[in-house]
């Protein structure tokens, strides 16, 4: 198999489901002839034109808010949203309009748009180029959500979000965009609502998405060394979210650890470790534990950030008291 | 009003009937809240009659509106029945948002209609991508976002300005000044000319009087023309007035606008009035036809009302439904 960065995976993933339908678009802050600054569209306008690949002015609610008009009456945009931060300033648009124009009218409209966007702390990048706010979005009923985790993920669920006929916003992890992996020559999709068991196991269940997943599996390795068996869960679409592989893995193992990039509190790890409660309770071995990232806006210093988020060290070391009954 | 003669009656009928519909609908939704059969409140047009007649005159089923929170007009204007627009006041199934949406979001999107909006100025994005969207597969259709002078305190409406005049979108921006932006004044809350606030887009902005169903049909047929062929966009800001408070129980208004302006309003520019003596003086019509045709409306708008009444709600399995559109891949 072919081994591309994430960045090629998505620039592929776009071009083909631009060649294979004439209503998708591109638009953005300089998603055209600059490509981005993460260079991930690169290539898209010489092959598509300013027709389909749009350079919109620095509105993000005004062009979010366009898209959800196009959306409405026949066309599918998918819009580049720069830093997953700048989702604050979009969320009427895709909330109070995209999310609900379904529902509002009884099934008579549809919003078939993607908003793609990134997250992910660790680039030096401070407080307002570092959130990651799925939960946000995940929070309000109409929209859905995807966290890839490898560029094979991430070509695989985007093509499904540009072909889903309803609102999906797409968080990339902005340090991934470099990081190569396998991906097929051929065609492929990923279906939403599909949790991915990486790593099969007996002692604990990690579960987690986007970059998590690598911390998990990095994770999983060390407890390997130290005799204890994890299972490694790619959650992949918070919504819709894959409860029953979630369930059964913990059926299975007793025990789970929700790694996430967002916030802790009020967060996916929060939603998830409930939803666990409540169909898992009484095979647990210990408590559900939640591992997200620090309550506290993203420090700028280095050494403060790299305390914000879960990392392996961390992961194994829970795992550890877990397993061990050294939390009890 | 000189352009409009006696070989234009049946279409300045066509603009009293539609607007004797609306002063209709509003009144026996009135109605229904002050007998509170109808659950929530509702916001009214009546007043605002000739800015939506006037201006969805000149547009096709398949041209685009989107509407507001006060947008029983713009539906019944752009040619909606009164059956599922009542059922949808009352949340019933025959509602046409199977009573999800009621009186804020209406939606008719066989003729065009994509929506009223209950968040002030939120449609103004919808307007603009469903003209950018027109443009991009080729099609002819035209746009007009309604709003009204609340909606210019909005900052999406300057951005997605800009972009319309950027792109030369087939967008018209209606601006209803009605005067109030819910309780308070728009002298209080819009600074400067309010028609440069386009213009500084580069986008022709028109003035025209609100209560003239005549004039605005005129300007709104040469705008929607030019739209069509790749002049647009357009800004129009109508001076209007809204008979009603806010809303249906913002009865005691005195605090905010006087009981002699609201006279003045009614009795001396009533928009269904003013098309009525314009076509009775110059002897097309008389007030007995004119007559019949209000009887024949409040007939069909009984009929509508207690169909609605007497039509079921929507079964509890409909909760669940319409979340997230069936897919057709």
């Amino acid at each position: 198999m072919k081994q591309i960065t994430w960045s090629h995976a998505v620039n592929e993933a776009i071009a083909e489901e631009m060649r294979r339908d004439d209503m998708v678009f591109l638009l953005g802050e300089d998603v055209a002839e600059a490509g981005t600054p993460f260079k991930v569209l690169s290539g898209l306008v010489e092959e598509f034109g300013v027709k389909r690949v749009v350079d919109t002015p620095i509105s993000e609610a005004g062009f979010v808010g366009l898209a959800v008009g196009a959306a409405m009456t026949g066309a599918r945009p998918i819009v580049d949203l720069m830093f997953g931060d700048f989702i604050f300033l979009t969320l009427d648009q895709i909330a109070n309009q995209a999310a609900k124009q379904c529902y509002m009218s009884g099934g008579k409209l549809k919003v078939p748009m993607v908003v793609r966007t990134n997250m992910g702390a660790t680039r030096r990048s401070a407080a307002q180029h570092s959130q990651s706010l799925h939960t946000l979005v995940a929070h309000i009923p109409g929209l859905k959500v995807a966290l890839p985790s490898t560029p094979y993920e991430a070509k695989g669920l985007l093509k499904t979000a540009i072909r889903d006929d309803n609102p999906v916003v797409v968080f990339e992890d902005k340090l991934s965009y470099q990081m190569k992996g396998e991906v097929p020559e051929e065609e492929y999709t990923i279906p939403f609502g599909s949790a991915n068991i990486l790593r099969p196991g007996n002692d604990i269940s990690l579960i987690a998405a986007s970059s998590m997943v690598q911390v998990c599996e990095t994770a999983a390795a060390q407890l390997e060394a130290l005799g204890i068996s994890a299972e490694v869960i790619d959650i992949r679409t918070v919504v819709p979210l894959d409860e029953d592989t979630l369930v059964a893995s913990v059926k299975k193992t007793g025990r789970a650890i929700i790694v996430d990039e967002g916030h802790q509190s009020y967060g996916i790890t929060s939603e998830i470790a409930a939803r666990l409660g409540e169909k898992a309770f009484y095979y647990l071995d210990a408590p559900l534990t939640r591992m997200g990232a620090m309550d506290v806006p993203v420090p700028f210093s280095p050494v403060l950030e790299d305390l914000t988020v879960p990392t392996a060290d961390g992961v194994t070391a829970k795992a550890v008291d877990l397993v061990s009954g050294a939390a009890r | 009003m000189a352009t409009f003669n006696q070989s234009d009656l049946p279409r300045l009928l066509r603009m009293y009937r539609r607007m004797v519909k609306i002063r209709v609908f509003e009144d026996n939704a009135n109605e229904l809240y002050l007998s509170a059969k109808m659950p929530g409140l509702t916001h009214m047009y009546s007043g605002q009659e000739a800015v939506a007649v006037g201006l969805c005159e000149s547009l096709k089923s398949s041209d685009h509106i989107t509407s507001t929170h006060r947008g029983h007009g713009h539906c019944i204007a752009k040619g909606a029945q009164l059956k599922p627009m009542f059922c949808e006041l009352l949340g019933k199934a025959e509602g046409y948002c199977r009573g999800k949406g009621g009186s804020m979001h209406i939606a008719d999107q066989d003729n065009g209609n994509l929506g009223a909006n209950a968040i002030v100025g939120g449609s103004a994005g919808i307007a603009t991508g469903a003209a950018f969207s027109a443009k991009f597969r080729g099609s002819d259709q035209v746009t007009v976002c309604f709003f009204g002078d609340g909606a210019l305190g909005q900052g999406l409406l300057y951005e997605v300005m800009n972009m319309a005049a950027l792109w030369s979108l087939p967008v018209i921006y209606a601006c209803e000044n009605n005067h109030y932006g819910e309780y308070t004044h728009v002298s209080e809350m819009a600074a400067g000319d309010l028609k440069a606030r386009a213009e500084a887009f580069g986008i022709e902005a028109h003035t025209v009087d609100g209560q003239d169903v005549m004039a605005v049909c005129q300007l709104g047929e040469s705008l929607v023309a030019r739209t069509r062929k790749g002049g647009g966009p357009f800004f129009i800001l109508l001076d209007t007035y809204r008979y009603h408070g806010h809303h249906v129980g913002d009865v005691n208004r005195a605090y905010y606008r006087s009981k002699d302006e609201e006279k003045h309003w009614k009795n001396e520019r009533d928009p269904i009035i003013k098309l009525a003596e314009h076509m009775i003086s110059n002897k097309w019509t008389t007030q007995t036809q004119l007559d019949a045709v209000a009887s024949e409306i409040k007939a069909e708008a009984k009929a509508a009302v207690d169909y609605a009444i007497s039509a079921p709600y929507p079964s509890g399995d409909e909760v669940g439904m319409h979340v997230y559109a069936a897919m057709q891949n």
